[in-house]
């Protein structure tokens, strides 16, 4: 009994502290930002590049397909009260607001999140981050503030072009295979979404851009020097940002409706 | 070199795309602009209900929008919405005895305001006052209504 206790209380102590270290290091990160952006600015472009445009096919089959099935759920379920004609309303908001973020970040965590925990453990393990600190070279602004940037940068453009596609995608379903009208379905949109809908689906994917690349970079930065250590820790990054992107999903919808 | 001006191109590339879509959902989902004037008039109608208006909501006329709802606000004395909107300067011979309708578009549309021409031979201008205005239709209290006539009609 009192060695489960202690297990824990050991176990809680534990927590506190990841959890504080985390936020330590996400001060770190940030602290070391406004620099990298301005002298190493080409460092950034690559990890946009490496996060950002290398996602773009993933994302955009995704959106397409994903508005597409919005087209057809939305098509029969509004036909039932005769209101196909809001179907373009449906598909706006819940690209806009919600699954273009939520799964675009999601896709982000395992095209982009992945990838750079693994690269940065790989990297650590292979004793390259030592090597830079032995050449007085801080790995910490040299090889994770640009990962962590581009991220952040890359996410937001990520978001929009898959609420876009996805648009696209239910326009096609719903207007060239089900012939709703054309009218009704872009009128009734842009009558009805506001602007403040297009800032909490651009809000909702800057703060999962941010948490998504943090904890791939956190993760990759502490991961076990050794295969199955590097592994865990990309699994970890997958399963801990769906964790945290549902999570804050549902706190900014309460605070913002 | 030719390696890193690969990753410029596809970067520049797909932050430009980024932006695009930024632009499309900006511009091509919300607002639903068919108002924008350069110059436009102020003008004022009270109600004594005007059901879900909106700020933004458009003000026709014929069924053409020519104005557009500013400002929705509530008259503590005499306990009416005063709903103030502003109408394409060009516009500028509508009937100062024209009446304001508060009206639906479809049966889920977004309500909006019609303006019925009068017949006065002055026009409204930047201040006015709506004199005739009709309230917006309540459906629960228009059923309310349909419901006593059932009943009363009943029992005769």
């Amino acid at each position: 009994m009192n060695k489960l206790l202690r297990e824990i209380y050991n176990n809680g102590i534990e927590f506190v502290r990841t959890f504080g270290a985390f936020q330590l290091f996400f001060m770190r990160l940030l602290r070391h930002s406004p620099g990298i952006l301005i002298r190493r600015f080409d460092l950034v472009i690559m990890q946009v590049f490496n996060t950002g445009a290398l996602s773009l096919v993933i994302i955009m089959v995704s959106g397409l397909f994903v508005g597409g099935v919005l087209g057809l759920q939305g098509y029969s379920n509004l036909a039932r009260f005769n209101a196909e004609d809001s179907i373009g309303v449906f598909a706006a908001f819940g690209l806009v607001k919600e699954l273009g973020p939520v799964i675009t970040a999601l896709l982000f965590a395992g095209r982009a999140g992945t990838s750079l925990a693994s690269e940065i453990g790989l990297m650590k393990a292979t004793d390259q981050l030592s090597a830079m600190e032995m050449m007085a070279v801080n790995p910490v602004p040299r090889v994770l503030v640009p990962r962590f940037l581009g991220g952040v940068i890359a996410m937001p453009f990520l978001a929009a072009i898959f609420s876009m596609i996805g648009l696209f995608g239910t326009h096609l379903v719903a207007v060239e295979l089900l012939s709703v009208d054309v009218g009704a379905f872009w009128q009734q949109m842009q009558s009805t979404v506001e602007l403040e809908d297009i800032n909490e689906g651009i809000l909702k994917s800057i703060v999962f851009g941010v948490a998504a690349s943090l904890i791939a970079v956190w993760e990759g930065y502490n991961a076990i020097p050794t295969a199955e250590g590097v592994g865990r820790a990309t699994t970890r990054t997958v399963v801990i940002t769906a964790i945290a992107v549902l999570i804050f999903d549902f706190m900014i919808t309460a605070v913002m409706l | 070199m030719q390696q890193t001006r690969s990753v410029e191109v596809g970067t520049g590339l797909f932050v430009l795309l980024g932006m695009g879509a930024l632009f499309f959902l900006t511009t091509q989902t919300t607002g639903g602009d068919d108002f924008s004037a350069d110059e436009t008039y102020t003008v004022e109608a009270r109600f004594e209900n005007i059901g879900s208006l909106r700020n933004r909501a458009p003000v026709a006329m014929s069924g053409v929008t020519i104005g557009r709802v500013t400002s929705v606000k509530f008259d503590r004395v005499t306990l009416e919405a005063v709903v103030g909107f502003v109408i394409d300067a060009q516009f500028n011979q509508i009937p100062d005895d024209s009446d304001a309708t508060i009206l639906t578009s479809g049966i889920l549309g977004s309500q909006y305001i019609g303006l019925q021409a009068g017949g006065s031979d002055t026009y409204l201008e930047d201040g006015s006052e709506m004199l005739f205005t009709q309230s917006a239709i309540v459906l629960e209290n228009l059923i309310g209504k349909f419901l006593v006539n059932a009943g009363s009609g009943g029992e005769d």
